[in-house]
């Protein structure tokens, strides 16, 4: 089974965010950039599926040449090859530029299976997945809590807002994973020395034949970002013992006992 | 200069136009389209159409076709709304943000070619179209203005808009034709297991008790859960808690799970990330308690108990239990 991985650079979760008052666009120079931890359960998933049916797992990515770290860090995981697309034109791209991008870099060799996380920590748009789907031709199943497969189709299950369905999934497909799937392993540090010695790609858009893309023929512009308002400042006190009795004054106030 | 036609695409639950369908339609009734309209694909849809109607759809363009709930809704919606859209020319589509909500719209923007906002918050039409959507765990508001290229589609956060009925309209059926391709039946839906809750919905209960890791094991939300039941509330969780297998996802409240506006909101043992607080952050009274005085969730919190979270519910339980008496 041949597995491609979507994966990318994000700024690191743990660390406040930061827009550039100029461009609007979020600041990918201030905070500590890591792979998506969402995508270590896709790249997990991946490889767990080759290891028990053959074949090899392939990461792609787009972002600037720093997002190669997150790549490296896939092959660390296991993975065998990596590709990154960067141009700055595609500085500031939307979910659909995303997936035209990622969807050529994909459709350059045969695959039987394509994983994305559900959503990017950073840009949370969360309709990738489906955009690159669409674009690919394939059949999608999303919001994947648990992977099986007998080599020749997957059984997954999916999570959904009145609870989960079983879903029988055919090849070639795209599956979109939640952080609930698995627990990625650590890149061991024989995978970290060994990844600098697996094939990494690198390619503009113009060598995927992709052209006039990215953020200067965005169909949407930002026109203002402006702080929320904010709740007014409440009370911290440090639990004395009767901080259970404030909370049950606080539930009478509100009339809700 | 009244703009095309709005619509809503309206999902179904279990046979029941979904929340969201509701509140969009209430919403899009605002926008001055020269119609408001939805579109509800399922087994139900004929039957949901008067109350979509009721919410303010003058036409609901219906399929039945049992493909739309034995395959996953994404791609046959997709392939039944392009050729509708073409033909009847819609400015703008609004869509819930729930899981079947984004795989339609998500398919949708990439078979039209045109661009999708997701996570809007709120949506204004005078001249441009423009979407109203936060950052940074709400602290930022952003406006984004649409380009030229329509429809324009929005996915919206759950409870952006409260519902309300306009009346028995008795709105216009079209029947519409599913489009199916074939692949699509490549996927198939094999069992739908529902959960079933004892007590008040999360999105409705009026109290919500909420735990993450602080809670430290998994049997100790026996203890929120005896908390919400004395308060005929719900209990939430954290995304972590939720990812550990501690409980279900139908319990997880932020950005990838519920949006909850109950009048008190209970955080224990949640630091507060952003990923949570925008699914909480619209409750009239916050109640935090953690260990760390420096949890982001004490910025948020109308009353902060630093402390022991077990501690402070099991005194909690027991107060609340001697006011029953």
């Amino acid at each position: 089974m041949n597995v491609v991985v979507c994966v990318k650079l994000v700024p690191d979760p743990n660390t406040p965010g930061e827009l550039d008052g100029h461009t609007l666009l979020l600041r990918r120079d201030m905070a500590e950039q890591v792979l998506d931890p969402g995508d270590e359960n896709g790249i997990e998933a991946g490889l767990q599926l080759v290891e028990a049916h053959g074949g090899e797992v392939r990461v792609v990515s787009m972002g600037p040449e720093r997002a190669l770290d997150a790549v490296r860090k896939a092959l660390a995981m296991g993975a065998a090859r990596g590709l990154l697309v960067s141009d700055e034109g595609l500085r500031g791209s939307d979910a659909l530029t995303t997936a035209r991008v990622l969807a050529a870099a994909i459709a350059r060799e045969p695959f039987d299976l394509v994983i994305t996380a559900t959503e990017s920590t950073d840009g949370y748009t969360g309709v990738v997945p489906q955009a690159l789907a669409e674009l690919l031709g394939l059949p999608a199943v999303t919001f994947a809590t648990a992977v099986t497969s007998d080599g020749t189709g997957l059984t997954v299950t999916r999570q959904d807002e009145s609870g989960s369905a079983t879903i029988a999934a055919g090849l070639p497909c795209l599956l979109a994973v939640t952080a609930g799937v698995n627990q990625p392993r650590y890149p061991s540090l024989r995978g970290i020395m060994g990844a600098k010695s697996k094939p990494l790609e690198r390619l503009t858009p113009a060598d995927l034949g992709l052209a006039g893309l990215g953020g200067a023929g965005a169909p949407q512009t930002v026109v203002s970002v402006t702080p929320a308002e904010q709740r007014g400042v409440g009370e911290v006190v440090a639990d004395d013992g009767t901080g259970a009795h404030r909370i049950v004054e606080l539930l009478a106030r509100a009339r809700v006992i | 200069m009244a703009l095309a036609p709005v619509w809503v695409f309206a999902e179904l639950n279990q046979g029941r136009p979904a929340p969201g369908a509701l509140e969009l339609l209430t919403k899009a009734r605002s926008l001055g389209g020269e119609a408001v309209e939805a579109v509800c694909l399922g087994p139900g849809a004929r039957e949901a159409a008067a109350e979509l109607g009721r919410h303010g759809a003058t036409t609901v363009y219906v399929s039945t076709d049992p493909a739309f709930a034995d395959l996953l809704l994404g791609g046959p919606a997709a392939d039944t709304l392009a050729p509708l859209i073409a033909e009847r020319g819609p400015e703008l589509l609004l869509f819930a943000g729930t899981h079947a909500g984004r795989d339609v719209a998500g398919r949708l923007a990439a078979k039209l070619d045109v661009p999708v906002i997701a996570n809007g918050l709120d949506v204004a039409t005078g001249g441009a179209i423009t979407v109203t959507t936060s950052i940074f765990g709400a602290s930022q508001v952003v406006r984004t203005e649409f380009g030229a290229r329509r429809p324009a589609l929005v996915l919206f956060r759950p409870k952006s808009f409260t519902a309300s009925p306009d009346g028995p309209a008795e709105p216009r059926i079209v029947d519409v034709p599913a489009v199916v391709e074939e692949r699509h039946r490549r996927v198939r839906v094999m069992v739908r297991s529902p959960e079933v809750a004892a007590g008040p919905k999360l999105e409705d209960a009026p109290v919500v008790v909420s735990g993450g890791r602080g809670l430290q094991d998994p049997a100790n939300f026996e203890l929120l859960r005896e908390v919400a039941g004395l308060l005929h509330g719900a209990v939430g969780a954290s995304r972590a808690v939720v990812d550990a297998g501690w409980v279900p996802y139908s319990l997880q409240v932020g950005q990838t799970g519920k949006t909850v506006k109950p009048t008190v909101y209970i955080a224990c043992g949640i630091s507060g990330a952003m990923q949570h607080t925008v699914g909480m952050k619209g409750a009239q009274h916050i109640v935090a308690i953690n260990r760390d005085p420096e949890a982001p969730i004490f910025k948020l919190a109308d009353l902060g108990i630093v402390g022991d979270a077990l501690t402070v519910l099991r005194q909690l339980a027991d107060e609340l239990r001697s006011r029953a008496g």
